[in-house]
């Protein structure tokens, strides 16, 4: 047998050691978890940042996009955006003097011949024909395309009276590109002859020297002279009906939709919880006596109301009918809150644990604020953000049946209604207020829902 | 269960009253005046037409007669349509919002239920990620704008097929019924696929599923009997208040499609200031929601055993 | 825990996917037989809708879309333009409308006018829609119908020129004593409160119409609610009414002139007053006219659809409130601020539809004058936007106001999308030139008019469409007495005007005194006038003569046809 050695060093007292288990994870609170849970899901986290990213751009949007969004530029209505674009000086339209202009076009061409009297521009087009004898007055038509041969001449501009009067001015709507002018004679009771040849006309952008000087367009110091060039003001998102800056407009306009989204909701969930709680508490006749008559409320057809009530309420002048509106939505909407804040509270007041608590001697204020409160809240939280899109979807409603806010005040359901109407030549106008509704509603539904698991007290157990 | 249903009409009566007590309160308080005219009149023919429908007479007292009236049945005459009863517009309007709104709520039940089981089947698969996008698009666009990209899709529709498919507004045939009724349910449908979706997911997990599964029942029994069946109780929770939210869209969808409903009478009625159509409208809508939400409760308790007795 | 499922589950996954594709049909399918089952149930109640094309010449029909339906047809009591409308197509008073202004026999065949009353002689072949004659009888009971005090019809007043009419409507008389009476069956005699030499353009209107006592009475109250409590005698009867959804009018058998009638039906499945609705029908070719807006002109031209263009006779403007202690009783501020507007930047930029005229008077361009259009024989005064003028009477008006700066305004407006963007227009323009705030009070059509009336304004957008083709129509709007003159100006040069207006019997001397009440108007800044209404439409093609009016139903399709180009 060989003889084993083994150093002395090789022993060594065996150390206790005195530490406990020791916590895997840290001890977090309801809140913590909550908090966690939230960061984790990434869709809500993403929502929470559109809405922070709405409420700037409605807050710190008008300090970065200085444009006044009641200014109007009804030469620039509906424009597509990003349609940044020079127009050339001219003077100030001044009506056509007939006397002084005695050009008419030559005698000696063909009747019906058209012409145009002056430079063709977006204030005015003025157009000159050749008189046809036969005719007692004639019809001038606008078309966007070379007519064809059914004589689809276009818009009826306008008419004149007697075969001798062969001058008209066109100044509807003009905007710089190519239309097509005809002139049609009337015969003696009136009726259409055959139209004259279409002449094409170029029509050139212009702005008048003071307009761009008002309108900020060029240095006041700057002198402008005729046949300058301009650079219009640049519109992101386009123009409106009145040529109003359209971002200008949904940064303001988001004031009033999220202001009713989120104030209104804020509102009666506040008194929600004060009457529920109130009811949950006391309990016995008197709840049964609040619980009814939240039940009536409830039972009010909630738009049908809403229109009474902004009638009732009027709106004087200058109003915008934001608070009429608040209002009435506070009015009818409570009892939801109510109803569920007082259930909660029932429930949790037979919980053991506050039954413990109890035991061990905490006072009801310790109980409301230790127990109540947290385990309500999550709930209240999630009814919150849920009834932020339904508020802004009722003022868009109350707004496309023209019962929503006063002009000039805009909001995103006012412009959609707008828009709505324009949808097919200018799409623009109702594709932005109605993403922004979307994205507002989507941001608040998903980050209700992201609320709503991570409050979850089911869900913490499961991990 | 026969007693829970006499204290809830009893109380949804006193709802009714309450209903048409806070609408004619309101209506009173309204500025203006619902006998002006465009053209004025003079002081006789004021005069008259205030004798005509009873305005002459102290509030207290109109309310009151309003009140008799109401009991009768009887709404009273409409301010612009001088011959013609409340009632009758109610009757002959009502059912085509209620046609309307029917369907729209079996389109969005049968949709949300179907859409939601599928997600849940298919969850974080292409067709739930297709589906959700979908109905988050439903629920964060406004009625309006589909009813009206809805009647544009139609116009195409019928150019595109060289004739009309599905007429473009219009009511009285089944084929004027279903784009509108698609319409006003999307915002529905969209909501319950959300809702039939979580709750098929809390299903999935739940117990009995578990121990079905344990038990080796066949796949089908399991995904009918315990799971969609389950899963479909919260959905059924939510019709009550989903048929006052078609309400709402019926206003747009009946202005959009020209259809003769009610939500359109009313709308012209207020701007009118109609005073008897207003109403009888609220009254008689009020009236239906609250009976709405008695049915659907009483029908849960049939669905569910768990809450037959309250 | 839960990828359990997901594991296992391809196959449960693939068998319950079944299952739901199978419960999706069963659903479309429940669905499909519950639309059927409640449009079979939904006809109980309303007619079935029509699928029919807009213009069909195998059957002399035409589809329409109305924009409402009439309140009611009742002739003693309409007074909307819809109901017009209607009863100018079921309805023939007396006389009726030729081309123009010219009036035509109607029920009457000849009649007479003086200065004590008139008589009216029936033709024998006038029927009623189930075959029996009308009569005198039909007009005399009408008439005291509506001066009935227990009918209440708003249009009492337009009897009023008949002996005793206002004495009944006040009730102090019996309906019995109105002047006018049946001397036997076929003549009717009138008997007038004082002369009225246009009586003839008074029987015209639908208000003037036959009904008969006998139906009416079998109607329990309910006569012009439905089409068959109404009896026709018109050249087209409503064979289909369902409210608020479907009117129909077929040629009526019993017209005494049938062969002027060329269409035999004249279909209107649809009622909605939603422009881009109706536009979207008339693409589908489901209807066989459809007005245009600004927001769809560039729609209509890119269809290449022929576009026709009508002025309604209407006048719009801005309404001063002349009460005193208003701001805008003061002449000078009225002057600064007619100075800055303009009419034409209003018409052409903003609300951009062609048809309209820029506003320059009261008067608009299509009143008749002494021979040709009261307009070219008194042409109104031009006015050109001057700022820097307009300051200088605001600053008088400050001095005169006793003012450093201008106090808000108030602009009172309607709530539909037109008028509200004139109303932004108007506030901006008054801003950036004047330096003046103005405040919007948008209100609902009844509250709007109650403010009005009430005087609760500063300016209000308001409007007004001509009851008959005379400037007094519009020339009696501001004198004190007119209850429509609802900003309460008071002038008695004005006055003066309308009463030598009302009274006189020479052409000559009436046109001259509207010629002075057009300068009173536009010296003192009554109102400011912003246009003169037109409207753009697209027609089928296919469809013509149809007649557009001033006054009167409007359009009258009773000389339409089918036929024409192409």
């Amino acid at each position: 047998m060989a003889e084993v050695s083994l150093p002395s060093n090789a022993f060594e007292p065996v150390t206790v050691e005195r530490r406990v288990q020791q916590l895997t994870r840290p001890s977090l609170s309801y809140w913590q978890d909550a908090w966690l849970r939230l960061k984790r899901n990434r869709r809500a986290l993403a929502s929470a940042y559109i809405i922070v990213a709405l409420l700037a751009f409605t807050t710190l949007g008008p300090l970065l996009w200085r444009v006044d969004p009641a200014s109007q530029d009804v030469d620039q209505v509906s424009q597509t955006p990003w349609a940044g674009r020079t127009a050339t000086v001219v003077p100030p339209y001044s009506p056509w003097d007939t006397q002084a202009d005695a050009r008419t076009s030559d005698d000696s061409a063909k009747p019906l011949s058209l012409a145009i009297a002056a430079p063709a521009n977006t204030q005015a087009v003025r157009l000159v024909w050749t008189a046809d004898p036969q005719a007692s007055g004639y019809l001038i038509y606008r078309n966007i395309m070379l007519p064809g041969p059914e004589h689809d001449l276009g818009l009826p501009l306008g008419e004149v009276v007697g075969s001798d009067q062969t001058r008209f001015e066109d100044r509807l709507d003009l905007d710089p590109m190519r239309y097509y002018y005809s002139v049609v004679p009337l015969d003696a009771d009136g009726m259409e002859l055959a139209p004259g040849p279409p002449l094409a006309v170029d029509v050139t952008r212009v702005i008048t020297a003071e307009l761009a000087v008002a309108r900020g367009l060029v240095p006041q110091t700057r002198k402008l002279a005729d046949g300058d060039a301009v650079r219009l003001a640049l519109h992101p998102f386009g123009t409106d009906y009145l040529g109003r800056d359209l971002l200008a407009r949904l940064m303001y306009g988001a004031r009033v939709s999220l202001f009713i989204g989120i104030v209104a909701p804020f509102f009666f969930v506040l008194i929600g919880i004060l009457y529920g709680s109130i009811a949950g508490f006391v309990g016995g006749r008197v709840d049964s006596v609040l619980m009814r008559f939240a039940d009536f409320v409830i039972a009010l057809p909630l738009l049908l109301f809403m229109i009474l009530f902004k009638i009732a309420f009027g709106i004087g002048p200058g109003e915008s009918g934001i608070v009429p509106l608040l209002v009435a939505l506070v009015v009818l909407s409570w009892p939801g809150t109510a109803r569920l804040v007082r259930g909660q509270i029932l429930q949790i007041r037979e919980e053991a644990y506050i039954a413990a608590s109890r035991l061990l001697g905490a006072k009801t204020r310790y109980l409301i604020l230790r127990h109540m409160i947290p385990n309500t809240l999550g709930v209240i939280l999630v009814t919150l953000t849920f009834a932020v899109p339904s508020a802004i979807f009722t003022e868009a409603f109350l707004s496309f049946i023209g019962m929503g806010v006063a002009p000039p005040t805009p909001s995103w359901g006012s412009m959609c209604n707008d828009g709505v109407k324009t949808m097919l030549t200018h799409p623009h106008e109702l594709i932005f207020p109605a993403l922004f509704i979307s994205i507002t509603v989507l941001a608040f539904n998903l980050f209700g829902d992201g609320l709503r698991d991570a409050l979850d007290a089911r869900m913490r157990s499961r991990e | 269960m026969f007693r829970y249903t006499i204290r809830r009409l009893l109380q949804g009566i006193i709802t009714v009253w309450f209903i048409a007590t806070a609408t004619f309160i309101a209506m009173h308080s309204v500025p203006g005046d619902p006998l002006i005219q465009n053209k004025a009149a003079t002081a006789q023919i004021r005069k008259n037409l205030e004798i005509k429908y009873g305005l002459d007479k102290p509030v207290t007292q109109q309310y009151l007669i309003y009140m008799g009236n109401m009991l009768k049945g009887d709404f009273g005459i409409s301010f612009t349509q001088q011959n013609r009863s409340v009632n009758d517009i109610i009757v002959k309007h009502f059912p085509v919002s209620a046609t309307l709104g029917i369907l729209a709520i079996v389109f969005a039940a049968i949709g949300g239920i179907l859409w939601g089981a599928l997600t849940a089947l298919y969850r974080n698969r292409l067709p739930d990620v297709v589906i959700m996008f979908l109905v988050i698009l439903g629920i964060s666009v406004p009625s309006f704008v589909f009813a009206a990209l809805g009647q544009l899709a139609l116009v195409h529709l019928n150019a595109l097929a060289g004739r009309t498919l599905l007429p473009v507004a219009g009511w009285g045939t089944v084929s004027h019924m279903i784009v509108p009724s698609l319409v006003l349910g999307l915002g529905t449908m969209a909501f319950l696929t959300r809702l039939m979706r979580s709750s098929m997911l809390e299903i999935v997990n739940a117990d009995y599923v578990r121990t079905a599964r344990a038990k080796g029942l066949p796949i089908t029994r399991i995904f009918l009997k315990h799971e969609l069946r389950n899963a479909i109780l919260p959905v059924i929770t939510v019709l009550g208040p989903a048929i006052a939210g078609i309400t709402t869209g019926g206003f747009v969808v009946e202005l959009v499609f020209a259809i003769p409903g009610l939500g359109r009478y009313f709308v012209q009625a207020v701007q009118q200031l109609d005073y008897t159509v207003i109403m009888g409208t609220t009254v008689f809508y009020g009236a239906f929601l609250v009976l709405m939400v008695i049915i659907v409760d009483l029908l849960y308790g049939f669905v569910d055993p768990r809450v037959r007795v309250e | 825990m839960s990828d359990v499922i997901t594991d296992s589950g391809d196959s449960f996954t693939r068998s319950a996917g079944r299952q739901l594709a199978l419960l999706a049909l069963f659903g479309i399918l429940a669905f499909i037989a519950l639309a059927i089952l409640l449009g079979w149930l939904s006809k109980l109640t309303s007619g079935g809708g029509s699928l029919s094309e807009a213009v069909d010449p195998l059957t002399g029909t035409i589809t329409l879309a109305m924009a409402s339906e009439p309140p009611q047809l009742d002739s003693t009591r309409a007074t909307d333009q819809v109901s017009g409308f209607v009863l100018g197509h079921v309805m023939e008073s007396l006389l009726r409308r030729g081309p123009g202004t010219k009036l035509l026999p109607g029920v009457a065949e000849r009649w007479e006018i003086d200065e004590k009353g008139a008589t009216f002689w029936l033709r024998p072949d006038a029927r009623w829609s189930d075959g029996k004659p009308v009569t005198a009888h039909d007009f005399v009971f009408a008439w005291r119908k509506i001066v009935e005090p227990a009918n209440a019809s708003e249009y009492a007043f337009f009897l009023y020129p008949i002996k005793n009419g206002e004495a009944i409507n006040r009730g102090e008389l019996p309906v019995e004593s109105l002047g006018a009476r049946a001397v036997d069956d076929r003549t009717l005699a009138v008997d007038f409160e004082r002369p009225t030499p246009y009586f003839e353009k008074l029987v015209v209107y639908a208000t003037y119409g036959p009904v008969r006592e006998d139906f009416y009475e079998s109607c329990n109250g309910r006569y012009g609610a439905d089409a068959d409590a109404i009896l026709y005698n018109g050249p087209f009867r409503i064979s289909k009414w369902v409210h608020g959804a479907h009117l129909r009018f077929e040629k009526n058998p019993y017209y005494w002139d049938p062969d002027r009638i060329k269409l035999d039906v004249i279909d209107m499945p649809y009622v909605t007053n939603d422009a881009n609705a109706v536009l979207n029908l008339y693409k589908d070719g489901k209807i066989a006219t459809a007005p245009l807006s600004a927001e769809t002109l560039n729609d209509a031209l890119e269809h290449r659809w022929k576009i026709n263009r009508f002025n309604d006779g209407s006048v719009f403007y801005t309404e001063f409130n002349h009460r005193p202690g208003r701001l805008t009783a003061n002449v000078n501020l009225r002057r600064a601020l007619a100075l800055v507007s303009d009419p034409g930047e209003l018409v052409y930029k903003v609300m951009k539809v062609p048809g309209n005229l820029p506003g320059v008077s009261l008067f608009p361009a299509w009143l008749p004058g002494v021979n040709g259009l009261f307009r070219q024989e008194y042409p109104p005064a031009t006015v050109h936007v001057d700022v820097a003028e307009a300051r200088r009477y605001l600053e008088l008006a400050k001095q005169e106001l006793g003012v450093e700066t201008m106090p808000p305004l108030i602009l009172l407006t309607g709530d539909d999308p037109l008028s509200n963007s004139q109303a932004e227009y108007f506030q901006n323009v008054f801003k950036r030139t004047l330096d003046i705030d103005v405040k919007i009070d948008k209100q609902i059509f009844k509250q709007r008019l109650a403010k009005m009336t009430a005087g609760q304004f500063d300016m209000v957008a308001a409007g007004w469409g001509p009851d008959y083709d005379d400037p007094l129509t519009f020339g009696d709007l501001f004198s004190s007495w007119n209850k429509n003159n609802r900003g309460a100006y008071s002038n008695p040069e004005l006055d003066r005007y309308v009463r030598i207006a009302q009274s006189s019997l020479d052409p000559k001397a009436r046109m001259d005194a509207f010629g002075a009440i057009q300068k009173i108007v536009q010296e003192d800044v009554v109102i400011i006038p912003s246009y003169e209404r037109g409207l753009v439409y697209v027609r089928n093609p296919r469809l013509n003569g149809i007649v557009r009016r001033v006054v009167g139903a409007d359009p009258d399709y009773t000389s339409a046809y089918i036929g024409g180009s192409r």
